[in-house]
């Protein structure tokens, strides 16, 4: 672990261990997010980095190890609660509210910046209208920061494949989280499309959001992380920024292989 | 769409002036048609209404089949007559609960609030077990409820049915408070809860609590991950459901007068989903259009065919309108103005 943040990190994963009936997902792990950086979560498939990812975000137990997010513990909680406290992810898959508008996806995202309950509701109070418009302009903004505006009355589950991605990424950022947990944004995205991804996560990050990312994507990893931590069947290998771990001798020999030449070259 | 009712969309007069002309049409119809059989018939379409209306935000809008919901109803009928009719029961220990004849409105509010309760605790119970497991949970709820209404004799009467219930008692312009014997009186009663209850649902739909309930019916893990707390807002749901259920419940108990363990037959939470599900669930107008349908077909066909040929026109009907219009009839009429529209 590089300890060059003398500040508390975000988050903080010790000696996590989560094993799915026999199988041991992920073995031992420890990382921490400083707060205002990009990390990164790379490794081959099955390495336990979508596992991670959802014990995390509260929708997988986690079978021993602790997880702290600014400071307190976040066992036991729901997905909904660690969203509350300013922790959330997108999905692998993209992954909207079928059925639904693009508007209405943006609307219900926004969940956490409204607090109208029942009453407001029931009796239209001035303080609950004010806050549906109000939610209104947030949705607007949001789609407009990931160049949805103009496909805000189509059903979500219409959208092309990128587009549906932007959504779900807009989706997770609704909130305004601290940290946000992205899992492989830029599969399945083409050159231009993950050009226009890493602009938006850079605004992101530039907005005070502290992203967390799991991709494949090995040129996207180097040019956009601060930290990155490698992962293999269920251990950390390797941890530090893009040069050290580009040039790490395990990551290449156990891992990245001839990528991390490739990716060494792309940038280049 | 089917959420967040874009429903209203096709300008003012759709949104607006039509709905409360058709109130307006509705609210003429003692007076223009004083027979009593259509108002008996329209009477108890509206009741159903209601408790189509109150299952359509658990099934429509959660996405939840409950097909129990006719326990909400039957609670509510029960809790509303015993109140007025007053009990004394022995509750074991030595003990006995005396409740002395309340006033209608007591019965009403008991009606919303126990059919309320039991719905909190099944929501409660239920969306920990998910899926078929709710279906069958909620089935058996029912069964349950109506063999206690059919063997607690002491406090229900058993099959000997609760008789005597009292009539809705209301001021009544001109006539001062009354009890609303008259068909056209109730009708009127009826019909004005019937419009509540669908404003009361829609001014929950289109807030951001009816939002989170689509998101959970929409996608549960996304709906989740944005911090919309499940079970929170299945319980509410279920909890408002089964109160509405429950005052419909109340209405029919004080307009027939009569009630016994039949109220919660499976048949009648079966009328109440074929209801919803042809007029379109998770519209606001589905229950209402559904409602009217299969609420008025079988007075319809009453006189014309022979009783077992109308349970075939009515299954026929159902299953043609599930095959041709599988979201139902709300949804596809907007669809076909969207269509004319662009």
């Amino acid at each position: 672990m590089s300890a060059a943040t003398p500040a508390r990190p975000l988050l903080e994963v010790e000696n996590l261990a989560v094993h799915i009936g026999g199988l041991v997902a992920i073995a031992d792990m420890s990382f921490a997010v400083p707060a205002g950086q990009v990390v990164s979560l790379i490794g081959p498939n099955g390495a336990g980095k979508t596992t991670a990812f959802n014990v995390i975000s509260g929708y997988m137990r986690a079978t021993a190890g602790r997880i702290r997010f600014e400071g307190s513990d976040l066992a036991g909680l729901t997905p909904e609660r660690i969203a509350a406290r300013g922790l959330t992810r997108s999905f692998q898959r993209s992954s909207v509210f079928a059925g639904c508008s693009v508007f209405e996806n943006a609307l219900m995202a926004l969940h956490l910046r409204g607090r109208a309950g029942l009453l407001g509701a029931l009796l239209a109070l001035p303080f609950a209208r004010r806050e549906e418009k109000q939610l209104h302009a947030e949705a607007e903004a949001l789609l407009a920061l990931v160049g949805l505006a103009d496909r805000a009355a189509r059903p979500a589950d219409s959208l092309a494949y990128g587009e549906q991605r932007r959504l779900g990424i807009a989706m997770a950022a609704a909130s305004r989280p601290r940290l946000l947990l992205l899992d492989e944004p830029a599969a399945g995205l083409n050159p231009t499309e993950t050009e226009a991804l890493m602009a938006l996560l850079r605004a992101l990050r530039d907005q005070g959001m502290t992203v967390l990312l799991v991709e494949h994507d090995m040129a996207m990893v180097m040019r956009l992380s601060d930290h990155i931590v490698v992962l293999n069947q269920g251990r950390i290998i390797a941890a530090g920024p893009p040069d050290a771990v580009r040039r790490d001798k395990a990551v290449i020999r156990a891992y990245l292989g001839s990528a991390a030449e490739e990716a060494l070259h792309a940038e280049a | 769409m089917s959420g967040g009712e874009s429903a209203n969309r096709p300008g003012q007069f759709m949104g607006y002036a039509l709905p409360w002309g058709f109130v307006a049409l509705l609210a003429l119809v003692p007076v223009v048609f004083p027979d009593p059989y259509l108002l008996a018939v329209l009477t108890s379409a509206g009741i159903f209404i209601i408790g189509a209306i109150s299952l359509n935000l658990l099934l429509g809008y959660t996405g939840q089949l409950s097909l129990g919901h006719v326990a909400f109803f039957g609670l509510g009928a029960y809790a509303s007559a015993l109140a007025t009719l007053g009990f004394d029961i022995a509750i074991g220990f030595g003990l006995r609960l005396q409740v002395a004849p309340q006033p209608v409105w007591v019965g009403f509010l008991a009606a919303i609030l126990v059919a309320g309760g039991f719905g909190w605790l099944l929501g409660r119970l239920a969306f920990r077990v998910r899926g078929a497991f709710f279906v069958i949970l909620t089935v058996c709820f029912a069964q349950v409820l109506r063999m206690v209404a059919l063997n607690w004799v002491e406090l229900t009467q058993g099959p000997m049915a609760l008789i005597g219930i009292p009539g809705f008692a209301l001021w009544w312009p001109g006539e001062g408070v009354v009890e609303l014997t008259r068909k056209d009186q109730n009708y009127w009663l009826v019909l004005a809860v019937t419009v509540l209850a669908f404003l009361l649902v829609r001014q929950l739909v289109q807030s951001r609590f009816g939002r989170a309930m689509v998101a959970l019916r929409a996608n549960e893990s996304l709906a989740r991950s944005v911090g919309i707390r499940v079970t929170h807002y299945l319980t509410v749901a279920a909890v408002i459901s089964a109160g509405i259920a429950g005052a419909a419940g109340s209405l029919f108990a004080h307009y027939t007068r009569i009630i016994d363990p039949d109220v919660f037959l499976f048949i009648y939470t079966v009328t109440m989903v074929i209801m919803v599900v042809t007029g379109g669930k998770g519209t606001l107008w589905g229950p209402v259009v559904g409602g009217f349908i299969f609420g008025l077909m079988p007075d319809l066909l009453r006189g014309t065919a022979p009783p077992e040929v109308q349970w075939v026109i009515y299954g026929a009907a159902m299953i043609l309108f599930v095959m041709f219009l599988p979201r139902g009839i709300v949804p596809a009429l907007q669809a076909l103005l969207r269509r004319r529209a662009a």
